[in-house]
């Protein structure tokens, strides 16, 4: 079953011609090339397909295109407010060392804004590694992606994002 | 996955509608199970009705001794929401422990209810508090709801709109997570309401089940020490690569103690 699909994604309005069961991160990476969005594991349980959806992160590797049918998505392209200026979870993922191989780092970073967002920009290391539940690296041991999530939180706060 | 048939009602009659007369057609609501099975080619559906488009169906109120929960509603939103956690909060607490944050955005009450994955948390909470079922063909009592492995009394095309929860006097779960899936290995509710004291276990059988033994004792003393010797027969229980039956039996017994304790805090 072909269905045309609109949505915005980082702020630009898309569409596209999809079969019933395309995925979010096949339209996102296939149809629009935006290959950010990372598929790790395929069985919802890496996280690095995150994305932002109408303001909630989801898996996008289990979520239809068409569910997501006139939302607001935001990817790991739409963070950094161009290429010499970061987000402040992206600079702060920078600062710390906090990948290696960096496969998992853009589901990171989207359930990471999602977490500071969610705690109000107040985090703990106990929370943070609890709210990480969903995002397996298989480099780091997470010590420098918790390092990374508590930097950033009042980098956020400060720079209102 | 095998391509199928989309709709997106608006209405839950649109929702009936859909799936009337079509054997092979499936209601969806969070997708958490759903997607994940037809990823892995394990069902063919001829059509996927997704309920995510339907307002009615999600939601959480306070009606008089019950909170009365959307079928649609997120686990995010039962977890956070105050009147949850004002009236149940061991109800807000297992909420927030299903899954993964962003699993939690997605999945919805009604969609693991209807499910019934023997390793689901929700069952627990629906059968120790006493919970009522309404779809949208009727009532069940949470007795009569869960039939066995992912059989539910709902009948085809009948889809659960709400589940209304009696407040708890004293009320708590507590699970033991498989360390890599985080599904409960074992997961006990235990609750004190104006029906009596229940004890339901998921995770360790086909279906979640209750422990009449254990529910006597604490109808008497509701205090972990009532519960401390009795054990629950293994011979039904689960028996797997991550814990055999045995293993799965003493779980029931140590979870059980711990939610009591924590339910008396």
């Amino acid at each position: 079953m072909t269905i045309s699909v609109a949505m915005t994604v980082n702020g630009k309005a898309v569409s596209g011609k999809v079969e019933a069961r395309t995925l979010l991160v096949q339209f996102l990476r296939e149809h629009l090339g935006m290959t950010g969005t990372h598929v790790g594991c395929d069985t919802s349980q890496c996280g690095a397909c995150v994305v932002d959806v109408d303001g909630k992160s989801v898996k996008s590797c289990t979520m239809l295109a068409v569910q997501a049918e006139g939302a607001k998505v935001i990817t790991i392209e739409g963070l950094a407010e161009s290429a010499d200026k970061l987000h402040p979870m992206q600079e702060a993922f920078r600062e710390n060392h906090a990948l290696q191989c960096g496969f998992c780092t853009p589901g990171m970073v989207m359930s990471a804004i999602d977490m500071v967002k969610r705690h109000n920009y107040q985090l703990d290391e106990a929370t943070v590694r609890r709210e990480l539940e969903g995002n397996l690296c298989r480099c780091t041991g997470y010590h420098n992606i918790v390092k990374a999530i508590l930097a950033a939180a009042p980098a956020m706060k400060s720079a209102g994002v | 996955m095998y391509d199928f048939a989309y709709h997106r009602p608006k209405s839950v009659a649109d929702a009936v509608a859909l799936l009337k007369g079509k054997e092979e057609a499936r209601p969806m609501s969070g997708g958490m199970t759903l997607i994940p099975t037809l990823k892995q080619r394990l069902a063919r559906p001829s059509d996927v009705v997704d309920l995510g488009g339907i307002k009615e169906l999600a939601g959480i109120k306070v009606e008089g001794n019950n909170v009365v929960i959307g079928g649609m509603t997120r686990h995010y939103d039962v977890a956070s929401s105050a009147d949850v956690k004002a009236q149940i909060p061991a109800l807000a607490s297992l909420a927030g422990h299903i899954g993964d944050p962003a699993v939690r955005n997605r999945g919805t009450m009604g969609g693991s209810v209807a499910n019934n994955d023997p390793a689901a948390d929700y069952p627990a909470a629906v059968v120790a508090l006493n919970a009522t079922v309404t779809t949208t063909t009727g009532k069940h009592t949470a007795d009569d709801f869960f039939k066995g492995l992912f059989e539910t009394a709902l009948g085809e095309g009948e889809l659960i709109t709400s589940i209304s929860f009696p407040k708890a006097e004293k009320a708590a779960y507590v699970k033991f997570p498989n360390p890599a899936s985080r599904y409960a290995m074992v997961g006990v509710f235990v609750a004190k309401t104006a029906s009596g004291v229940r004890v339901a276990v998921t995770g360790a059988g086909p279906c979640v089940f209750r422990v009449k033994a254990m529910e006597d004792a604490l109808a008497k003393n509701f205090s972990s020490a009532a519960i401390k010797d009795i054990k629950v027969p293994a011979d039904d229980l689960n028996n797997d690569i991550h814990g055999s039956a045995e293993y799965r039996a003493h779980l029931v017994g140590v979870m059980a103690r711990r939610a009591v304790d924590a339910a008396n805090k």
